[in-house]
Parts: C-alpha cells; sequence; structure tokens
C-alpha cells in the first residue's frame, strides 16, 4: 500500500501546488519540496529495512489490487534491489530539481510544479510497476508533463525541441504497447488467462519469430529512451532546451527508464530473442559511446555538449545489458547510478552558468575560475567523475561493464574502452573551454550561493560515497542481478568473486585494472581453482 | 400494438409528444429560457423513461425494431448527448444569434434526436430509413440556422445536396437487397441468405456495399469524408458537436444491428470494403487535420480518424468488437462534445475558431484551457484521459481477431494525430502579448456551460482512471 500511496503523494502534491499557485509563489515550491523530501524518506526506510532482511522473497515489498479486472489489469506494484535502487534515485535528483528551479523559475511556477512532480510520479510508477498495462500508463504518463516542461519554461528552440521529444517517444512507446498487447493475447491463448501480470507472463513459451517481433517492440521503445545512436537525435535537442530542472530529470532519471525496461522486462521476458538480438545490441551500444564521444567533442554548445556524454554512457548500459553476467549487470546498476548524479550535476553547473551569463556557447566563456572559483572546483570534481576517474563512482560502472562484457566479447570491448580515451578527452575540453584559459568576455558574474552549493555538496558526498563505498549499492545491485540474469538460460556464466574485485578496485586505484584483468584471465583459465582461493582468500 | 409494445416504445413516445408539447408552447408564449427548460424537461423524461425498462428480455415489436438492453443503452446515451448539447446550444443562442426565432431550434434538435433514438431499436430497412432521413432533414435546418452567416447556408446546402445523394445510394442498395432476398428486415435477410444462389449473392454484395456508401457518408468515412469540414466549419459549435456524437452513434448502433442481426460479417468482401476504408479514415483524417488552421476544421478532421478507428473494433465483429466499438463511441462523444462546448463558449463564429485566436488562453483563462487540454489529450489517447482506455479497448478487439494491419496503422497514424493536437495545447499556451484578442463576445463564459464542461472533464478523467463501471456497462448490453 505504501508503494501506491508514493505516487498518490506526488501527484496530490502536483495538484495542490497547482491550486495554492494563485495565493503564493513560495507556496508550490514548499509543497513539491515536501512531497519528494517524504517520497526521500519512506525509500530510505525501505532500503533500511531490507537491510536488516526483513524482505521476504524476490520483493522487497510488494502491493497488488484489482483495476481493470475484466482485462486482468491490476495495479501491481513492487519493489526489489533494483527498483529501489531507481527510486533512491528518482527522488535524491527530484528534490534537487525542485531546489534547482528554486530561484530559476519566475513564471507560472504553480503549473511548473505540477507538471514536475507528475513526472516524477510517473518515473516512480516506471520503477514500481509489475504489470504491463500499468507499466505502459505510468511510462505515458512521465511523457506529457515533460513536454510541458519543456514546451513552456525551455529555452529558444523549445517547441521544436519537444515535439521531437514527444513523437520519437510516444511512436516507440505505441510500438511497446503493440508488444504489451500481442503478449497478453499470445499468453492468454495458451493459458487461457488473459492477464498483465509480469510475473505470470514471465513464463510465457512462443515460436522465436513471435518472440523476435514482440521483444522489438519494448527494445526500440527503450533504446529510444535510451538515446541509443539510430534513435538519439531527439535528446540532444530535448536536453539543450529544457530548463534546468527538466535537463536534470531528463538525463538523471528519464535515460533510466529505458535501461529499467530492459533488464525488468525484455531480458526476462524473452530470454532466447534477447540472446539473438545480442550481438546487434553491443555493437549499437559500442557505436553509441564513440559517436557521442566524437559529437560531444565537437559541440560548442555546453549543455548539448553534456547531452552527448550522456549518449556515449548510455552506450556503456547497452554493452553492459547485453553481455549477460552477473558483474556487467552490476556495472550497469551502478553506471544508471552514477550517471544520474555526475549528469545531474553537470547540467545543475550549466543551468547555473547559463542563467549567469545567459549563453551557452563554449567559446564566450574562458577563464571563469577566477571568478567562480566554487563553481569551478565543482565543475572539474564532476568533469573528472565523468571521464571516470578512479576514486569517483563512474570509474567503478565503467569498469565492472567492461569487464563483464570483456567475457563476452573481447572485440567490442576493446573498442569500447577506446571510449574512456576519448571521454578524457570531451571532459577536460569542458574545463579548458570554460574555466580555464583566457577571457574571452567580460562576464560580471557571482559564485555559486548557499542553497546551489548546498545542492552540489550532497551530489559530491554522492559521487565520492560511489566511488569509494560501492558494496551497499553493489549489493542491492546484485540480487536483481542475480535474479534476472538466472533467468536467462544457456549462458556461459563467469562469476568472478565480486566483492574481492570491488576491494580491489578501491583499495588499488588505477592499477587495480590491470590486476583485475590478470585475474579474469586466471580466472578463466582455471576457474575453479580461483573460485576456491577466493573463498578461502576471503 | 399491444399494451408491453407501447411500454418498450415509451421513452420516443415522450420524445414525441414533448416535441408536439414544445411547438404547443412556441404558440403560447415565444419564450427562449422557457422553451430551453422544456426541452431539458422532455429529453429528462425520455431518459428516466428509458433507465426505467428492466426487462432482460429483447421486446421485438414485429420486424420493425427491437428494444434490447443494446437499443436501451444506445438511446440513453443518444438522449444524454443532446441534453448536454442543448446547454450549449443556449450559450449560443442566447448571445450568439442575433436573430429573434431561437425557438424552433429546439423541435429540430429534439426530431433529430427522435431519428437518431428510432434508428438504435431499427431492425427493418424502412425503420431504418425513416428514422435516418428523421435525422437528416433536421440536421439541414440546423446547421444552417445562423442564417445571417454565409457560411452555416453554405454549409446547409452542402450538407443537403450530399445527404440527399448518400441517401439515393442508401435506398439503392436496400432496394438491391431487397430485390434478391424478397425481405427488408435485418433477421430476415440473415435466414435467407443461405439458400441464395452465387449470382443473387454477388447482388446482396453489390446492395450491401452500396448501403456502406450511404452509411459511410454518415459517418464521414474516407473516401465519402468530404462534407465534413466545411459542415463542421460553417454550422454553430453545438451542432457540430450534435453531427460528430449524435447523429455518428446512431448510425454505429445501427450499423451493429445490421451486421450482427444480419450476419453480414461473412461477407469477406463487405469486411474488406471495411477494413480499406478503415485504414483510409485514419490515415487521411489525420494527415489532413494536420494542415488545418481552423480548430473547428481540426476537430472534424479528428471525427473521421476517430470514426476509423471505431472501425477496427467494428471489423473485430461479434462480442468484444461490438462492446469496443460502444465503449469507444460512448469515450468519444463525451470529449467531443466537451471540446466543442469549449468552443461554443470561447469563440462565437467561424472565424473566431482560427488557431491564433487561442494564443495564450492558457494563461488568460487557465480553467476552460485546461478543460480543453484535457479534451485534447483524450482524443489524442493520452493516459489518464478515457481516450487512452478507448483507443486500448480496440486495440485489444483488433488484435483479439489477429488484425495486425489495422492496429498497426492505429498506432501509426495516432502518433500522426498527436501533432495536431498538440500544436493547439502549445498555441494555447503560448504568450505573445500583441495577439491577444479583445473583442468584447471572446471568452464569454457562463456558468452553466462551465459546469457542464466540469463534469464532462471529470467525467473523462475518472475514465481514464477507473472505467471499470463503463465497461461492465457495456458488457451487459449483448
Amino acid at each position: 500500500m505504501i508503494l501506491f500511496w508514493l505516487i498518490i503523494l506526488l501527484m496530490g502534491c502536483g495538484l495542490l501546488a497547482w491550486l495554492t499557485a494563485r495565493w503564493n509563489n513560495t507556496l508550490p515550491r514548499m509543497i513539491s519540496l515536501a512531497g519528494i523530501t517524504v517520497q526521500f524518506l519512506v525509500v530510505i526506510w525501505l532500503w533500511l529495512i531490507h537491510r536488516q532482511g526483513n524482505g521476504v522473497g524476490r520483493w522487497i515489498i510488494s502491493y497488488t489490487h484489482a483495476w481493470i479486472p475484466d482485462f486482468g489489469i491490476q495495479i501491481k506494484l513492487g519493489v526489489d534491489g533494483l527498483s529501489l535502487l531507481m527510486l533512491v534515485l528518482t527522488s535524491f535528483l527530484g528534490i534537487l530539481s525542485v531546489l534547482v528551479s528554486w530561484k530559476d523559475i519566475k513564471e507560472r511556477i504553480g503549473f511548473f510544479h505540477f507538471n514536475l512532480m507528475f513526472v516524477l510520479a510517473g518515473i516512480t510508477g516506471v520503477f514500481l510497476s509489475l504489470d504491463l498495462f500499468l507499466f505502459y500508463f505510468s511510462w505515458e504518463v512521465m511523457l506529457l508533463p515533460m513536454y510541458f516542461l519543456i514546451s513552456i519554461w525551455g529555452n529558444e528552440n523549445r517547441i521544436y525541441a519537444a515535439n521531437k521529444f514527444f513523437l520519437f517517444t510516444q511512436a516507440s512507446g505505441l510500438l511497446m504497447f503493440l508488444s504489451i498487447l500481442g503478449l497478453y493475447m499470445v499468453h492468454g491463448r495458451q493459458s487461457g488467462i488473459y492477464t498483465f501480470d509480469y510475473e505470470q507472463l514471465l513464463g510465457t513459451v512462443m515460436g522465436a519469430q513471435t518472440a523476435l517481433l514482440l521483444m522489438l517492440g519494448f527494445v526500440i521503445a527503450f533504446i529510444v529512451k535510451l538515446s541509443t545512436v539510430p534513435f538519439h537525435s531527439w535528446l540532444p535537442d530535448a536536453h539543450t532546451q529544457a530548463p534546468t530542472a527538466g535537463s536534470v530529470i531528463l538525463a538523471g532519471l528519464l535515460l533510466k527508464t529505458g535501461a529499467y525496461g530492459l533488464i525488468r522486462f525484455v531480458l526476462p521476458l524473452f530470454p532466447q530473442a534477447s540472446h539473438q538480438f545480442a550481438p546487434v545490441a553491443m555493437v549499437l551500444g559500442v557505436i553509441s559511446i564513440l559517436y557521442g564521444a566524437k559529437l560531444a567533442f565537437a559541440q560548442t554548445d555546453i549543455k548539448r555538449l553534456i547531452a552527448y556524454i550522456s549518449v556515449s554512457h548510455m552506450g556503456f548500459i547497452l554493452l553492459g545489458i547485453y553481455a549477460f553476467n552477473e558483474m556487467a549487470m552490476e556495472g550497469v546498476v551502478m553506471q544508471m547510478v552514477v550517471h544520474g548524479v555526475s549528469t545531474g550535476a553537470l547540467f545543475i553547473i550549466a543551468g547555473a552558468l547559463h542563467e549567469r551569463i545567459h549563453t551557452r556557447d563554449v567559446t564566450q566563456m574562458g577563464g571563469l575560475w577566477n571568478k567562480m572559483p566554487k563553481m569551478g572546483a565543482m565543475g572539474l570534481l564532476f568533469v573528472m567523475a565523468s571521464l571516470g576517474l578512479p576514486g569517483l563512482g563512474n570509474f567503478v560502472a565503467e569498469i565492472l561493464i567492461l569487464i563483464g562484457s570483456f567475457s563476452t566479447n573481447k572485440t567490442l570491448t576493446v573498442i569500447a574502452t577506446t571510449g574512456l580515451v576519448a571521454a578524457t578527452i570531451y571532459s577536460l575540453r569542458i574545463m579548458q573551454k570554460v574555466f580555464y584559459g583566457k577571457e574571452q568576455k567580460q562576464w560580471d558574474v557571482t559564485d555559486f550561493g548557499f542553497r546551489e552549493m548546498g545542492m552540489l555538496i550532497s551530489l559530491s558526498v554522492a559521487i565520492i560515497w560511489l566511488g569509494l563505498f560501492p558494496a551497499p549499492v553493489l549489493n542491492l545491485a546484485k540480487s536483481a542481478a542475480v535474479n534476472l540474469t538466472g533467468n536467462t538460460n544457456n549462458i556461459v556464466q563467469v562469476k568472478p568473486n565480486i566483492n574481492k574485485q570491488k576491494y580491489l578496485v578501491i583499495n588499488e586505484g588505477v592499477f587495480g585494472i590491470r590486476l583485475i584483468s590478470e585475474k579474469l584471465q586466471n580466472k578463466q583459465i582455471n576457474h575453479k581453482a580461483t573460485i576456491k582461493n577466493d573463498h578461502t582468500g576471503y | 400494438m399491444t399494451i408491453p409494445d407501447i411500454k418498450c416504445l415509451l421513452p420516443m413516445v415522450i420524445l414525441a409528444c414533448g416535441i408536439l408539447f414544445t411547438m404547443m408552447l412556441i404558440a403560447v408564449n415565444r419564450n427562449h429560457r422557457l422553451i430551453f427548460i422544456s426541452t431539458l424537461l422532455v429529453l429528462s423524461a425520455a431518459i428516466i423513461a428509458d433507465s426505467l425498462q428492466t426487462s432482460e428480455k429483447p421486446h421485438a415489436i414485429g420486424e420493425i425494431v427491437i428494444v434490447d438492453r443494446f437499443g436501451i443503452y444506445y438511446q440513453v446515451l443518444l438522449l444524454s448527448a443532446t441534453w448536454v448539447i442543448s446547454i450549449f446550444s443556449y450559450i449560443s443562442l442566447e448571445h450568439f444569434f442575433s436573430d429573434k426565432r431561437k425557438e424552433e431550434y429546439y423541435l429540430l434538435l429534439m426530431l433529430a434526436t427522435l431519428g437518431a433514438c428510432m434508428m438504435a431499436i431499427s431492425t427493418h430497412f424502412i425503420s431504418f430509413f425513416v428514422s435516418i432521413e428523421l435525422l437528416t432533414i433536421s440536421l439541414y435546418t440546423l446547421i444552417s440556422y445562423y442564417r445571417n452567416q454565409a457560411k452555416a447556408i453554405e454549409a446547409g446546402l452542402k450538407y443537403l445536396v450530399l445527404a440527399a445523394m448518400s441517401s439515393a445510394f442508401l435506398l439503392f442498395g436496400m432496394a438491391l437487397v431487397y430485390a434478391v432476398s424478397g425481405t427488408m428486415s435485418f433477421s430476415g435477410l440473415s435466414a435467407i441468405t443461405p439458400s441464395l444462389n452465387a449470382s443473387a449473392q454477388l447482388m446482396l454484395v453489390a446492395g450491401i456495399g452500396l448501403m456502406v456508401v450511404g452509411i459511410g457518408f454518415k459517418l464521414a468515412l474516407v473516401p465519402f469524408h468530404m462534407w465534413a469540414p466545411d459542415v463542421y466549419e460553417g454550422a454553430s459549435s453545438p451542432i457540430s458537436a450534435f453531427i460528430a456524437s449524435v447523429s455518428k452513434c446512431s448510425v454505429v448502433a445501427l450499423l451493429l444491428h445490421l451486421f450482427v442481426i444480419a450476419n453480414l460479417y461473412q461477407y469477406q468482401k463487405v469486411m474488406l470494403a471495411f477494413i480499406v476504408i478503415a485504414i483510409l479514415s485514419m490515415l487521411m483524417g489525420n494527415l489532413l487535420a494536420l494542415m488545418q488552421k481552423n480548430v473547428k476544421r481540426i476537430l472534424a478532421y479528428s471525427s473521421i480518424a476517430h470514426l476509423g478507428y471505431l472501425l477496427v473494433a467494428f471489423i473485430a465483429g461479434k462480442g468484444m468488437g461490438v462492446e469496443a466499438a460502444t465503449f469507444y463511441m460512448t469515450i468519444y462523444m463525451i470529449t467531443v462534445i466537451g471540446a466543442f462546448g469549449i468552443m461554443t463558449i470561447i469563440s462565437p463564429s467561424d472565424e473566431d475558431a482560427n488557431i491564433e485566436n487561442l494564443k495564450g488562453l492558457f494563461w488568460r483563462k487557465p480553467y476552460l484551457a485546461a478543460l480543453f487540454t484535457i479534451f485534447l489529450l483524450s482524443l489524442a489517447g493520452i493516459p489518464l484521459t478515457a481516450g487512452f482506455m478507448g483507443k486500448y479497448f480496440v486495440l485489444a478487439a483488433g488484435l483479439g481477431k489477429t488484425e495486425w494491419l489495422l492496429a498497426l496503422v492505429l498506432v501509426i497514424s495516432s502518433v500522426v494525430g498527436l501533432f495536431y493536437y498538440l500544436r493547439v495545447i502549445v498555441v494555447m499556451m503560448k504568450t505573445d502579448e500583441n495577439s491577444i484578442l479583445t473583442s468584447s463576445s471572446f471568452l464569454r463564459s457562463s456558468p452553466a456551460g462551465v459546469l457542464m464542461l466540469t463534469f464532462l472533464g471529470l467525467l473523462v478523467i475518472g475514465l481514464g482512471v477507473y472505467p471499470d463501471w463503463l465497461i461492465e456497462m457495456v458488457k451487459n448490453i449483448q
């Protein structure tokens, strides 16, 4: 029941914020901040009780209620490790997006917060739904408010960007809806039970051809959201034109719904078809990594640049998901969290810059460190995070993905690794163009204030914590990863001892890379012996 | 006629007597408000009489009509729609019609409704034709009722010529069917067709084909859709709503009755024709709507597309198909009456329905604009609105009969459709200070109209979140 209330809470706060806007400008902000904070606390509370081991079975907590029984549609919500992590991320970035628009949004405050809360409610619904109809429902609910956020409070070219965003996601979403209905029919004909229940649909037997077609419907919807290369073109426009809060949510959360959908629905529902599709997906992932990196390097618009960084980072996620092993999967979940944090931070910085100097053109910036040392320092930290500096969260995620996928496809992984080099180049370019070098113009700017500093410090605590002590997150991710990859049979599972790898990463920093890969090779040669060693060693 | 017969037809009797009574009332006292109230009372009485019909068994009166739950459901739907439309008509007539003779409008409206309601229970070509003519002839006049406007006259004439032609097609089709089968009742048709030889079958299919032309015209399906945008634009908004909802709904009811009772689903060629018509309607309706600048024309093309969606459910056939079609029609009616209701309040004449005049509506009249957004989103089929549930039901019915092509076209065309609904919404959200209209007739709001719109808006949201009760109701009609 508490899960359902999480969604209702956000929607209610949204409505309330809209209604109260006519009396007071601060009230809507307070209401949405309160709502999302309550969600954050509840989610943290769930995490804590989970760690004490109260969870029974696969789901930490779940809720089922009949909705439209005639069609076998239920309100079925459930939380496992994966969705819990996503919820933490949602509410954390939710708080930040309310805070970041505290002074940013001066017009139509009530309606803005209404939309903000509804996007967050939709995202929460997506991460919680265990009924495919409800999932699609939430999937759509998060679209429209986002459309409004971009098209009303966006930058100069907002209508175009909003339309593009909406059409890409809506068209792919409807294909997914067709697939959902197809799956519903196939399952119904076989078993006589017409239901959208995720757990019941899991075991649906179908022909290879049917499975492939149905899977493609899902996959297209998810990789459009994930902005994989042939379908990525909506993302730079939407990210650039959205207001800061919108960019944070788009990059931090909306992209993750695509990855979440792949992990939660595509792999378990269509294990065989996913294996057929894996090579294509991995190639697409690698292309996204490199192409995103190349385009990021070519941008002069700072928000566009960050958007292409997202494309590149999402490539890692796709690569990792289709590597089909536990380690890569943990890396993927980690990447989802850390990308949300680091890119969210970069967008907040970019938004703050835009607010201060009214341009996003990096060629007009330069030498801003002297004027805004606090912003510069924060920028440096998160740029380092996004290029994968050891000690920060992104490193852990990317290294896990690469090691995991190395055992599945060596060539592609090697190519993908060059993406890390490219990441260094484009990330450092941000620092160089914006904060170092000669001043292009005499900007009259103020440094970060108390509110902005607070937000960024919380983000930096998060990213450093994730980089140094990823164990809590990885443990949560692990349960999900085991559940999910456990479903996909016929995989030669390389099961290196995860904890050991992790400690290596932490203790030995950059040098850990070499050690880990050596270890892994040893393991492949002498798998059993290594596992034995691991057990004795730790 | 026996007592049970009359009891079954009581709502229609009440409506017919009510029309006569109102006519006499006009002769005694020509007062707009009085006649309006009398109309509402007559319609309410008919609705109540309908909802008191409790008999579980269908009651056939000769071969002419059959009063069953299906017919009663549709009658209540049609009468309630007219009830709502007459409120908007009152607002429109009171504010935007300068002529003195406003009262006859209500007589025509009720006459048209009578025709529509009769059509929902017809099971015979004769009753079908008489009711459709009653509906159409009343509509000729209603469309051009605002006779001080050139466009209204033009629309009325256009409708007259084309509707008369389509009636000719309809009649000729009926004649052909009668020539082969020797019967004009739906049930007789289904009994006799298995015994026909090949050439007679061909003639029968030709006859049905001609009838499809006539029906297609009334539903404004592509390629018989040419009249729709002009008529929607020229007629006053409430009448456009009436054409889009009541007139089409009654034809859909008749179509379902005809195909189910006479079992015309067995004719592959006819169904093929419907599949082609459905695909064309969905695609053309949405594509043509993209180019429109007038909101009423956009709604006209969107209604072409929506009837195309509805045909997907209709093609799926008995059982779930009929349920889905009925469900979709109900939801479409609620939504489209809401949309035209908004247009009634915010734009008195066709020139004012230009999309540019809606600019900034969201910030001047936030409440009306929010309602309009809800209706448009429901038309676009976005979740949390009833339109989404309707579209889901239709898709499920289509896929249940493995109509993959139709389902795919539906999905693709509804993506196209999003474009123009979104455009209207975006225009409402724009703020361009110098374009805001200050015309005095603009943005007149009336409490009754706003209240009605609120009710419709709540219904749209309510059905979008919790459609179970309507699904139950729709499942019960067969």
